[in-house]
């Protein structure tokens, strides 16, 4: 559907204004650029005064006027509209070229001009050129309002991810405060433990949030060097195996040797942790964690699979959206934010990657990241 | 015989807390979502419900609280939330148009107060039964 714009064309000449009118009738103009089509409805007036009325009630998009009017002059009526604050494009029709009705013109606001006389071509030229400078703005704005939307909603689910663990904290001091299980100390140690989990889960969260609000407003330097994968993959198979070595989970790993990829070394860093720290966490116990890392064609391919709780289709959908967490009995009791993945993701398309899953319900998940070369 | 409450919430800790708490009054029953609290409700009958607003969905109490009153109007419903403070929106379950949607005898907000949590849902089951 080709998009409606209102032109309004003010001239006095009446041929000019029905030429105008005649060209535009029925005509659709392509904008490739933006992939969307424009067609035109034209209204007229003899007079600036009569032009500025119409304006004020039917906001035009695009403003056809001619500076010698028989009263009030185009130039005049530019700087009455005060189009600062307007979206309205006011393109000149002018006779005789003179330069310092063009420089007063453009001064107050006017697009462009178009010189008399023309012919119907170079009227839709001039036309395609306006509406592609609307429609971008448009699109721009749109954009705009979408991402602070975002914005709020990201914060307003940040809030709760961070009340729910002080919630739980606060409950359980206060269960602490008032004595409610006895003079025994011991009876606290559990509750104790769970404040210090919570605790735990919430400084994770607050890391995450750094590591994401560092990507996004892209302020830290990068510092891009020659990594070496497997130093740095066993660095992070040492961080997981804490936690896998509790649950009785082996880490095996499978990299191509002496692999070196250009890229910054915590980023890689970071995703490989996750992706551990994930197979480990909805592992079950006494299960299984490869990793293995190829370098292929100028790209880094990283295969993390476990034998854990895996996911259905529909839950694996959405998973690298922020704060996106499955929710069922197999994950209530595990911790986490919901932010991992969607920092990989994002650091993934730092160098121009992708990361896709493959997942079984309770039988496991393979994640893979393609990384290639640094943006 | 204790009275059987049910009691549904995302956060275990919070689970854990009412049960601490609780225990001595009620026989409670856990549930960690909107759905294991329905399947649950196909074998079990309760006396009363006590549900978080927030959990698979931002209003997953309501659609459960829902759930439990169609089944049977008379078995008090308690819902829990933080939203309030959070997002300044207030639900009050007073006016009975109002009711007539939030299908909750009772809104309180977190921290939960247990004497007040405790004396509210003896003093909705004794309504229920008058
Ligand atoms: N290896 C896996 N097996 C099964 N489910 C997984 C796996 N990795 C992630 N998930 C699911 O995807 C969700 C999102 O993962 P993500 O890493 O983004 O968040 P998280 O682990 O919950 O929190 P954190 O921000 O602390 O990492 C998890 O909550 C979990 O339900
Ligand atoms: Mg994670």
């Amino acid at each position: 559907m080709p998009e409606l714009l209102k032109v309004l064309v003010i001239d006095d000449e009446p041929g000019m204004r029905t030429g105008i009118t005649r060209a535009l009738r029925d005509c659709i103009i392509d904008l490739p650029d933006i992939g969307q089509q424009v067609c035109f409805e034209v209204s007229q007036s003899g007079t600036a005064e009569k032009g500025y009325e119409i304006i004020q009630q039917s906001q035009p998009n695009i403003l056809l006027l001619d500076h010698k009017l028989p009263g009030m002059t185009g130039l005049e009526l530019l700087k009455k509209l005060e189009l600062k604050n307007s979206d309205m494009l006011v393109i000149m029709i002018t006779a005789y070229a003179s330069v310092d009705t063009a420089v007063e013109a453009t001064k107050n606001g006017a697009y462009d001009f178009l010189a008399k006389p023309f012919t119907p071509a170079e009227l839709k030229n001039m036309l395609q050129k306006a509406s592609g400078r609307l429609m971008f703005q448009r699109q721009a704005r749109k954009l705009a309002e979408e991402k602070k939307r975002l914005r709020f909603e990201f914060i307003s689910v940040l809030t709760h991810e961070l009340k729910s663990p002080l919630a739980a904290v606060e409950g359980y001091l206060n269960i602490m405060k008032n004595r409610d299980l006895g003079d025994n100390t011991s009876a606290y140690d559990h509750i104790i433990d769970r404040s210090l989990i919570r605790l735990e889960g919430m400084k994770k969260l607050i890391f995450d949030l750094l590591d994401l609000t560092r990507i996004e407003s892209k302020q830290k330097k990068r510092e891009i060097t020659q990594v070496e994968i497997n130093l740095l993959s066993q660095h992070c198979i040492e961080t997981a195996n804490v936690e896998a070595q509790k649950r009785g989970i082996v880490i095996k790993a499978d990299i191509e040797k002496g692999i070196i990829f250009p890229s910054d070394a915590n980023e890689i860093e970071i995703i490989l942790n996750n992706l551990l720290s994930n197979a480990v966490k909805y592992n079950r116990d006494n299960g299984r964690v490869d990793m293995a890392i190829k370098h292929d064609s100028e790209k880094l391919i990283i295969k993390v699979s476990d034998t854990g709780i895996g996911m259905t289709e529909e839950e694996s959908a959405k998973l690298f959206n922020d704060f996106v967490r499955i929710k069922n009995a197999k994950t209530h009791k595990i911790l986490g934010s919901g932010l991992g993945l969607s920092v990989v993701k994002k650091l993934a398309l730092l160098y121009n990657g992708s990361v896709s899953v493959e997942s079984q319900p309770d039988v496991g998940s393979t994640f893979t990241v393609e990384l290639g070369k640094v943006l | 015989m204790l009275k059987k409450v049910l009691i549904v919430d995302d956060d275990p800790d919070f689970l854990d807390q009412m049960e601490i708490m609780m225990q001595k009054d009620f026989d409670l029953i856990r549930a960690t979502n909107q759905k294991e609290a329905e399947k649950l409700l196909e074998t079990v009958t309760v006396d009363a419900a006590v549900l978080d607003l927030m959990m698979e969905s931002a209003d997953a109490g309501f659609a459960l609280a829902y759930h439990i009153k169609k089944k049977n109007p008379a078995t008090p419903v308690i819902i829990i939330t933080s939203v309030m403070s959070e997002t300044g929106m207030d639900f009050e379950a007073k006016t009975p148009e109002e009711h007539s949607w939030i299908k909750a005898d009772a809104i309180l907000s977190k921290p939960i107060r247990y004497e007040q949590l405790k004396h509210e849902i003896q003093r909705l089951m004794e309504e229920k039964n008058a």
